[in-house]
């Protein structure tokens, strides 16, 4: 039986505490890991032999839970699905960018967790059915046409990666309006009326400059740039149907 | 300290404990809910299960056969009017998930899908993808968010049930974010805080899973039922632990030894089935403590393949082909792609047993009530004896819905004319948590390293509680555990800072789990018989004389845990054989 290759890894890690730092500054760690491992595994093995004093959040290790987003090398990165392999030298973690630090790499999700809230992110039903009259058909096509967007996992890479947003923090951002768009086109939801009072201002899909930044970086491959064009063709459908056409709706 | 009044205050926002809450909220508008949980509802261990949840729907299935798979499945330690209510309420608890969004699989007629899965006689797992947990978690969490009644506290670390007059009131929480303690009085609380499975090495269970939820409710006094059954997923990835849905044979994927034998046929699941067309409940369908068992066997008999992660099998998927995996295991392409560095597509993974899930848990009864007034609990933290011996796959989150919705309602009927709380009495009761806390803090003499004592914890529990257990095995599990709590007492908290202290959480959460390691490892040595997931090397064979009943562990402070039993619940079904041979007889 071969063993499990083990590599010298160089961490420069950023610290704050707001309790006692006036302000930030990077902490150098070296620490032996697995060839295979990720920056997660280096983060843990620091906090239990060297540091129990280092922060950040982590849970599933299999890039689901969406809690160890942080920037590696500069990139929002999920750091349990970031491969020690593809680094070489000190490699530079940092708290996600564009949010506030609570500590160490623990950043502050409030406004997306509000964001999130007032893009209604649940099925506004068409007509209620009640649960004895069965499932509501959906096709697999159907299904299709927002399953992609269903897959967010809310790890806020994206924002991190925003330019916009960190010009503009009243952008309601890629995830969340992603989430619309998939109610949105969602063949049970009859809510997109109610949503375009939030998405389609200058909070909403106006402010994405269609930079891209969000589909690189997202690990679940949700791909929000799409989302948000999808979002803007049919918003300035409406806007042509309300004003241009002769009695068209409102 | 601040004190929070609410109605009803729930502990932890995975799948159970926010289905608890819209029931609750839609229930009754005037409610006020609170939902603590330390860390935020998306994060919850929920989003880690791939496979998907069982309920009867399709025309050739019954709720007797979902009754069957389910006794059988747990070798006759389930309560049968547990299972009963069960089985009726998981199709409707399907379809409200399905009415709220979630994106089940469908047939080419919109119809939901189901899939085959280990241990079940019929196709009755609704799936979506192989992300099912993940789409079931932010279902429930979405649409939670349009009810004003819950108010969320996101990144609350719970501490100590509140108990006075006999039932429970209310608990103390910190928050993370200013280390500020804080008291929740509450008519009635609703734990549902998941599993333990962090007091293994080698697990499926995101670092969260600590039983914090079991752990407190077992020291206010609820006992803690069945916690010696312990499942081992058949297969995990052999380095990260990472879980390889049951879904990989459910579509047909097979397990193979050193010699490409398909073993599973030598350990009573045979007669072999024909690659890429596989049969209910049997071979690789078999039921998750008899495949995980299987392995022990190979791995005694040299037919194991020696990597560089340790001993493995094969789990061979190539035959599905690149678009079925494609449309039906897509995260478990990626995880194998990533983590291993090996392409399903292409290649058999080298996969492990590796610990899942706990059977057991706080002791509740149907209506998720647990034997402390006022406390009720569900998910994974609980044991309502509905999974018995061993949890077939695609029942716990269903059973996430059908007693978290349950719990719900039983807190609503509990509430109604209480007697009014003693706030003096609760509030002598938080400042007992604020002790605990400040004794940490201002301890300058701790001599115990927290990340020493749950290495230590951890490699006892690998080493003496596995897949087979022995007499002296045991013995020497038991005493170990019991040494590392008192030891504990004495644990060093590095980190002195209010904000954010992971060194003080991971502290807590290590309490956790020496209370719950401590309940698994008395219940195993007492249970002298080999039934499900615990099998004793030096009893083989289930006794229903002596152990068919349920193991009770009661809190007894530093000392070992008081243990005594209960009978189980049979209605219609009396023990039998559990037959996993196919048609083939």
């Amino acid at each position: 039986m071969t063993q499990m290759k083990e590599r010298l890894v160089q961490l420069e890690v950023l610290r704050y505490n707001p309790d006692t730092d006036t302000e930030a500054h990077f902490q150098r760690y070296e620490v032996t890991c697995y060839e295979e491992g990720v920056v997660l595994d280096a983060l843990n093995k620091i906090k239990a032999d060297i540091d129990p004093t280092l922060n950040f959040r982590w849970s599933c290790h299999m890039a689901v839970c969406g809690s160890c987003g942080m920037m590696i090398n500069g990139e929002p990165k999920l750091s349990c699905h970031t491969f020690l392999r593809e680094y070489e030298g000190v490699i530079r973690v940092e708290p996600l960018t564009h949010f506030p630090i609570e500590r160490d790499l623990v950043t502050a999700p409030d406004d997306f967790m509000e964001k999130l809230k007032r893009v209604k992110p649940y099925i506004i039903p068409k007509e209620d059915k009640p649960i004895s009259e069965g499932e509501y058909k959906q096709t697999p096509a159907q299904l299709m046409k927002f399953r992609q967007y269903s897959m967010c996992i809310n790890c806020m890479l994206c924002y991190a990666a925003c330019p916009q947003y960190g010009l503009t923090p009243e952008f309601i951002g890629p995830a969340a309006l992603t989430m619309a768009h998939r109610y949105n086109q969602d063949s049970r939801d009859g809510g997109r009326k109610e949503r375009q009072e939030v998405v389609a201002t200058h909070e909403g899909v106006w402010e994405c400059t269609f930079v891209g930044a969000c589909s690189e970086v997202c690990p679940a491959h949700v791909d929000p740039a799409s989302a948000l064009q999808q979002m803007k063709i049919t918003s300035s459908i409406d806007w042509i149907v309300e004003h241009m056409i002769p009695g068209g709706k409102k | 300290m601040d004190t929070i009044s609410t109605d009803v205050a729930i502990i932890g926002a995975g799948g159970a404990g926010l289905r608890a809450a819209i029931a609750l909220a839609e229930t009754d508008p005037t409610l006020r809910i609170a939902l603590i949980s330390k860390v935020y509802p998306m994060r919850s261990h929920t989003c880690a299960a791939e496979g998907g949840a069982a309920g009867v729907i399709k025309p050739d299935d019954s709720f007797d056969l979902h009754f069957d798979d389910t006794v059988g499945g747990g070798d006759w330690l389930s309560d049968q009017d547990c299972v009963e209510y069960f089985v009726h309420e998981a199709p409707k608890e399907l379809l409200q998930l399905e009415h709220w969004g979630c994106p089940w699989n469908r047939e080419a007629d919109g119809s939901v899908a189901v899939r085959p899965f280990g241990g079940m006689k019929k196709q009755r797992t609704w799936f979506a993808a192989d992300k099912s947990g993940f789409h079931i978690l932010h279902t429930l969490f979405q649409t939670s968010l349009q009810f004003p009644s819950i108010t969320r506290y996101d990144e609350y670390y719970a501490l100590d049930l509140l108990v006075d007059d006999g039932r429970c009131q209310g608990v103390t929480a910190m928050e993370m974010r200013s280390g500020q303690l804080r008291q929740f009085h509450a008519k009635a609380v609703i734990i549902a805080g998941g599993g333990a499975g962090r007091m293994f090495p080698f697990s499926t269970n995101g670092a969260i899973k600590t039983g914090d939820g079991m752990a407190m409710a077992y020291r206010a006094g609820a006992p803690l039922k069945d916690m010696e059954f312990v499942q081992y997923h058949p297969t995990g990835l052999p380095n990260t632990g990472s879980l390889l849905t049951e879904a990989c044979r459910g579509e047909g994927g097979i397990l193979v030894n050193k010699n490409g034998r398909r073993y599973l046929q030598d350990y009573g699941m045979g007669p072999e089935t024909p690659v890429g067309k596989p049969q209910l409940k049997t071979m690789e369908l078999g039921p998750r403590d008899r495949v995980s068992q299987a392995y022990w066997h190979e791995l005694q008999k040299g037919n194991t393949v020696p990597t560089q992660w340790g001993d493995c099998v094969l789990l061979d998927m190539r035959h599905l082909g690149e678009k079925k995996i494609n449309e039906r295991l897509p995260l478990v392409r990626e995880l194998c792609a990533s983590y291993l560095q090996v392409d399903i597509v292409k290649d058999p993974v080298p996969i492990r047993p590796v610990v899942h899930y706990m059977m057991g848990g706080i002791s509740t009864n149907t209506a998720a009530a647990t034997p402390l007034p006022g406390l009720f609990a569900a998910g994974e933290c609980a044991c309502v004896s509905l999974n018995g011996a061993n949890r077939l796959g695609s029942n716990s989150l269903i059973e996430l819905l059908v007693f978290g919705r349950r719990a719900a309602l039983s807190a609503i009927e509990h509430i109604q004319g209480l007697p009014a709380s003693n706030t003096a009495a609760l509030n002598a009761r938080a400042g007992e948590t604020q002790q605990r806390i400040d004794k940490l803090f201002s301890s300058t003499n701790g001599t115990e390293s927290m990340s020493g004592l749950r290495k230590e914890m951890m490699d006892t529990m690998e080493k003496n509680v596995g897949i087979y257990r022995t007499e002296d095995g045991l013995q020497e599990g038991v005493s170990k555990i019991h040494e590392l709590r008192q030891r504990y007492c004495d644990v060093k908290l590095t980190d002195k800072s209010n904000v954010f202290n992971t060194d003080l959480f991971q502290a807590l959460e290590l309490g956790s789990m020496l209370d719950c390691a401590e309940a698994v490892t008395v219940g195993a040595l007492a249970r002298k018989e080999s039934r499900g997931s615990h099998q004793r090397l030096d009893y083989v064979e289930r006794d229903d004389k002596k152990f068919l009943c349920h193991t009770m562990v009661h809190h007894q402070g530093l000392d070992v845990p008081r243990v005594d039993y209960l009978d189980v619940v049979i209605t219609k079904s009396p023990p039998g054989v559990r037959d996993y041979s196919g048609d083939h007889k």
